[in-house]
């Protein structure tokens, strides 16, 4: 330690870490200083590296350079075993938990109280019942993750920290899964762990959430620290401009939309999830030609079985989807494609691309039956090279080689290829979902620009984002999707991000209405 | 039609049936158990063929050389478990493709069994007789009528595999190594997280299936037979993994569903012999085949659901 | 040129040759071991193999089934499937072209030998396609249902040539297929000819590296087998192309079989199946499931079978080409090994 600086007032101090990844540096001479007992913040936008960060806090990875120090003490930490023992846990974006074991075989694994040779079932339960009394985080320790929802499974990521007795807790965006009012239940409970002397690390990219509930703020951009500030003394457009580097646009220029004749009508739909509950429950909505509709929702609401069932992957218990007055429900993707429905998918990895195809390959994905790329036969390999030779230019998709493989594109690159092609067969509807996940400031606005021009080119565009942001820039009309139902729809002009997001906590508008 | 009621009848109320049911089970059990071992920390075996014919292979050559049976049955448990380590650490350590890796496996086991086959003994096809683990003589209670044709003179590998079961039913749900595999099968990035050590479980979970499938093969040699024959698994592997599959990944399921198999064999043996039929030999293939189109059946989910640990064959890599 | 040595030289073929390499230098070891000079046992094994017309000959038939084996399982990988049961689609294969062949006499040779292929290929592709169709319908691993199905096939031969399609006599085996569906040989030394089959399998690398490169069949295929949701997104159906998929390569392997009975044996004989199914598996992975990449492992594989009754007779148990086999599929299973080999080496060369 420096002779001349005293870090025992810090829960936490990481001095210079800095960490490469092959063709990134994650985290550049970052430094962070967290007081004991302070909610504090780490802001920044996707890939800005805050998790990459927190990280090697847990010992999940171990940093290239730089220096730990916990409680003022220089601290090693290898791996989360030693994480564990310098009373830090993480709750992780993605949960860590076994689904297919109960509450508690979940919270005392790897620290599991015994007797003689034997698991203590019965004392890890009363443990876990004590723990949850205290800290009023009530959950059914015999009940099998993959039973409970997902504000619960966030509850026992939280009682599963503090069973290992963490002082210090890290959230990595605890929030972006739960609906306005579990992330209420959520800040009560950080209050609470708080006020018991309890030192919590709060990772988000919500900047009114960072108001709400934090002391003190690190911001990050691309690896670097760009700002550390006290709550009280900053606000959202400071922060904002702190993350992005540059004035937040918060619109994109548009014009009004000239919508034409309605081409997409959904009627009652009803759809399951995969375990066999209804996640789209009766729901209607219809598209013109030429605007925008919007999604708004928070994630786990159903639209992903709304998208499934709208592109074909997945089954319609009941209801009708109408595409150019044509019933297509019982229509496989294929025929749905032909009929000239286009989609951006959420996860572009999983199903936008194939990593291993070249991007000539992916650019024909779905089209590759089509007379232009294939005789029946056999492809027509000099013809969709020059196609793609083509779309590579007008997308500005770099590098631009075609025999490259999918695998070898930057996030962005690789969703401007999934856009060029589902632009390229000319659809009059396009389904987009999540369009800018994981995307830089660029990419993002090439992606807005292109979706505009789409729909004034004509296109009908359903769009399907957790963004609110997102779909106020870019909806002529928005619809609100609670649970598997349409809890409103207004336009951008004429609404407030309040308004939708009581919509997105399940309000219904006319009800809003009614109480106004 | 009478005729196949009297024999159906015969097969049933013979006492030799029921312990052949057993004979026949006992590898299968244990092999099993192996695969149970081995998946629920989310490693794929399906090597236990091959493990089974080195278990089998070292029983004999280690009963040859010592000329004590229970030096053989070290010597094979030896080999399964230096099969199941090499399995474990090109599974674990460099992420392999476990599928390849365990057929290639079985051809190793087939190569190296018939190579030193010929080394030692001189011959292909079988070796010379060796002594075998000793029957359990239970005494005076063989006299007793019906059961003590079934107990009175019973393998010691027979009590081991239903012991084995146990134990590993035990381990399993009520130990916290137990808890450890299960979660490193199903989720062992939560796992890691936690600060348990995926791989040191893996290679427990592999290493254990090793020890388990080689006893079973090695009852097949010295557990009454006294020998070793090219090939003389003959797919029993294969069926103790289906076994293992159709008992749900559990240590009582996969001995459940042996006994099942087990028991079509012997029945398949019983019925041959049943000179009221007066079947023509080649009706034993259609009997035979039963095993494995149940095992179709169940896992084309048309009877019954059985589900894999959610990692199964899947390598865990950090970073 | 320069495409000519980037297909040569590429990572996956260094990886097929170094295990290769290795697992022979294994196999050499082993033979110091137990004191048998490896350099005369190779020899003996290359003699075995090449050394004489009956040899080369002999060779050249054992290549035939191999390649098209070899096939079938490498067509499996390239969409995403594990064909263990090549075994058992050989078996029904053969059995099915057998009946067709005893079924044909009347017919002139242009229409039996076709029909007696065409049945063939059909019950390999019919019998993949069980597990083709419990795969991507059912969801049951294609591992567990090939080598389920493997031994159903096997039982079911034993049943038939020893029952209702028996002929008389010795080794249980079918009756002799009509003149007419035979294939002629092209030369015969001994006891040993040359049937023009071996152009049967050559055929089949072509048309299966047309199929996988070049056509749109081939494209569904491969982007299944890369990525089943990507795929299924673009509007490719995946369980019409897994059943597909399953479907041709138990073809190949039901040709086979076929190649055995209308060139070799003239019956469905013994247990014709023998460890086709897993040499398959061995020359698809050397292979590195290019078809051509198939052809040149399957005459490797082909020759070190062939070779080994020389080798045993030097004193070293055949047995041990079973061992090399191993040794390959596992040190390509575990690639990574020799990828870590070769960045060390690259490392030492930058410290000097």
């Amino acid at each position: 330690m420096d002779k001349n600086v005293d870090y025992s007032k810090y829960a936490v101090v990481m001095k210079g870490i800095t960490k490469r990844f092959p063709g990134v540096l994650a985290n550049d001479r970052v430094d962070l200083f967290v007081k004991k007992g302070e909610i504090h913040a780490i802001v920044g936008e996707n890939g800005a590296g805050k998790t990459t960060l927190m990280s090697q806090l847990y010992g999940l990875i171990k940093p290239d350079d730089g220096k730990i120090y916990i409680n003022g003490v220089e601290a090693q930490i290898n791996d989360p075993n030693d994480a564990i023992s310098a009373k830090i846990g993480m709750v992780h974006q993605h949960f860590m938990l076994v689904d297919r074991l109960s509450v508690v075989e979940n919270i005392v694994l790897g620290q599991e109280p015994v007797r003689g040779p034997f698991f203590a079932l019965n004392r890890a339960r009363k443990e876990i019942k004590d723990l949850s009394k205290k800290f009023g985080l009530i959950v059914d320790p015999d009940s099998i993750i993959e039973d409970m929802p997902v504000g619960m499974q966030q509850r026992v990521e939280i009682i599963k920290v503090l069973y290992r007795g963490a002082e210090i807790l890290v959230l990595d965006e605890p929030t972006a899964v739960l609906t306005p009012q579990e992330t209420n239940e959520l800040f009560e409970v950080l209050k609470s762990l708080k006020s018991q002397g309890k030192t919590i690390i709060f990772i988000t990219h919500k900047l009114n959430e960072v108001m709400a509930i934090t002391e003190s703020v690190t911001v990050m951009r691309l690896g670097k620290v760009t700002g550390v500030v006290k709550t009280s003394q900053t606000s959202s457009k400071e922060l904002a401009n702190m993350m992005v580097g540059r004035e937040v646009l918060l619109t994109v220029e548009k014009n009004s939309a000239h919508p034409g004749d309605e081409i997409l009508q959904v009627k009652d739909l009803v759809v399951k999830e995969n375990r066999g509950i209804e996640a789209v429950r009766g729901l209607s909505l219809n598209v013109r030609s030429g605007e925008i509709v919007g999604i708004a929702g928070v994630a786990g609401n159903g639209q992903t079985e709304l998208t499934e069932a709208m592109t074909g992957l997945r089954k319609v218990e009941s209801g009708k989807i109408i595409f150019k007055g044509q019933d297509i429900t019982g229509f496989s993707p294929k025929k749905r494609r032909e009929m000239g429905m286009g989609h951006i998918p959420e996860d572009r990895l999983k199903h936008g691309l194939i990593k291993t195809f070249p991007i000539y390959y992916n650019f024909i994905l779905g089209e590759h039956d089509d007379p232009k790329f294939s005789d029946g036969v056999f492809l027509k390999i000099e013809d969709i090279r020059k196609f793609s030779e083509n779309l590579v230019k007008r997308f500005d998709v770099r590098p631009p080689k075609i025999d490259l493989l999918g695998m070898n594109l930057s996030g962005g690159n690789q969703q401007k290829v999934i856009v060029a092609r589902e632009i390229a067969f000319d659809p009059a509807l396009m389904i987009v979902s999540q369009p800018t996940r994981g995307l830089d400031v660029g990419a993002i606005e090439f992606i807005h620009k292109t979706l505009i021009s789409m729909r004034d080119k004509g296109i009908g565009i359903l769009l399907i984002s957790m963004e609110l942001e997102e779909i106020f820039s870019l909806s002529d009309r928005i619809l609100t999707i609670y649970e598997g139902q349409i809890m409103g729809e207004v336009r951008p002009e004429n609404t407030t991000t309040e308004e939708v997001g009581l919509m997105m906590a399940g309000h219904r508008l006319e009800d809003l209405h009614q109480e106004a | 039609m009478n005729e196949w009621i009297q024999a159906i009848i015969n097969v049933f109320t013979n006492p030799t049936f029921y312990k052949s049911t057993l004979t026949q089970s006992t590898p299968l059990i244990l092999a099993a158990l192996g695969g149970v071992f081995s998946e629920t920390t989310g490693v794929v075996n399906i090597a236990l063929e091959g493990i089974m014919l080195m278990g089998a292979f070292g029983g004999v050559m280690g009963s040859y050389f010592t000329g004590n049976p229970w030096y053989g049955l070290a010597l094979g448990t030896f080999f399964g478990v230096a099969m199941a380590a090499l399995h474990a650490w090109a599974s674990i350590k460099y992420g392999a493709d476990q599928i390849i890796s365990g057929t290639a496996l079985i051809l190793l086991a087939q190569g190296i069994t018939g190579f030193a086959l010929v080394e030692l003994f001189g011959q292909p096809g079988s070796t010379d007789l060796v002594r075998s683990i000793p029957l359990v003589d239970l005494g005076s209670f063989k006299q007793v009528p019906f059961v003590g044709v079934i107990f009175g003179n019973l393998s010691p590998f027979v009590y081991i595999a239903f012991a084995s079961v146990a134990f590993g039913w035990i381990l399993i749900y009520k130990t916290k190594l137990g808890l450890r595999m299960r979660s490193v099968g199903n989720n062992p990035e939560a796992a890691d997280t936690l600060g348990v050590n995926v791989y040191n479980v893996r290679y427990f979970g592999v290493i254990m299936s090793g020890f388990f499938a080689a006893l079973g093969g090695a009852y097949l040699s010295i557990g009454e037979l006294g020998q070793f024959t090219t090939n003389m698994t003959n797919g029993r592997g294969f069926i103790a993994l289906a076994a293992m599959i159709i008992g749900n990944w559990n240590p009582v399921g996969a001995m459940s569903a042996s006994l099942l198999f087990g028991g079509a064999t012997a029945f398949n043996n019983q019925l041959q012999s049943q000179s009221v039929l007066n079947l023509s030999t080649n009706t034993q293939y259609i009997f035979g085949m039963i095993p494995y189109i149940i095992t179709l059946i169940v896992v084309g989910g048309l009877i019954g659901k059985s589900r894999a640990p959610s990692a199964d064959g899947v390598p865990y890599i950090k970073e | 040129m320069k495409d000519w040595k980037k297909y040569i030289l590429n990572e996956k073929v260094i990886i097929s040759l170094i295990s290769v390499l290795i697992s022979l230098v294994v196999a050499a070891v082993v033979m110091l071991i137990i004191g048998k000079n490896p350099l005369v046992a190779y020899a003996a094994l290359f003699y075995g193999a090449f050394g004489t017309k009956e040899a080369i000959i002999d060779n050249l038939m054992k290549t035939s089934p191999l390649i098209l084996t070899g096939l079938a399982v490498g067509f499996g990988f390239r969409a995403g499937l594990f064909n263990i049961g090549a075994n058992g689609q050989v078996i029904i294969g053969a059995l099915l072209a057998a009946y067709m062949g005893t079924m044909v006499a009347s017919y002139p040779f242009y229409l039996s030998i076709p029909l007696v292929m065409i049945a063939g290929m059909v019950g390999g592709a019919l019998w993949a396609a069980i597990a083709g169709w419990l795969k991507a319908y059912r969801g049951a691993h294609e591992v567990i249902t090939t080598i389920m199905l493997n031994y159903v096939a096997t039982f079911i031969a034993n049943y038939v040539v020893n029952g209702p399609f028996q002929a008389p006599g010795g080794v249980p085996k079918s009756p002799a297929i009509a003149y007419s569906a035979q294939f002629p040989n092209i030369m015969s030394v001994g006891a040993t000819s040359l049937s023009t089959i071996i152009f049967v399998s050559l055929a089949a690398i072509v048309v299966i590296y047309v199929i996988i490169q070049k056509t749109t069949i081939g494209y569904e295929v491969k982007a299944v087998g890369f990525n089943p949701y990507a795929a299924e997104y673009g509007g490719i159906s995946i369980g019409k192309n897994v059943v597909l998929a399953m479907a041709i390569s138990g073809a190949l392997a039901g040709l086979a079989g076929t190649t055995q009975v209308v060139g070799v044996y003239g019956r469905y004989f013994g247990a014709l199946g023998g460890s086709m199914g897993f040499d398959g598996i061995t020359i698809a992975l050397i292979g590195q499931n290019d078809p051509i990449g198939i052809g040149l492992a399957a005459f490797l594989i082909s020759s070190i079978r062939t070779g080994s009754n020389q080798m045993q007779i030097a004193g070293v148990p055949k047995d041990m080409v079973t061992i090399i086999q191993g040794i390959i599929i596992f040190l390509v299973a575990t690639n990574r090994i020799i990828k870590t080999l070769k960045v060390r080496k690259r490392k030492e060369v930058v410290e000097v």
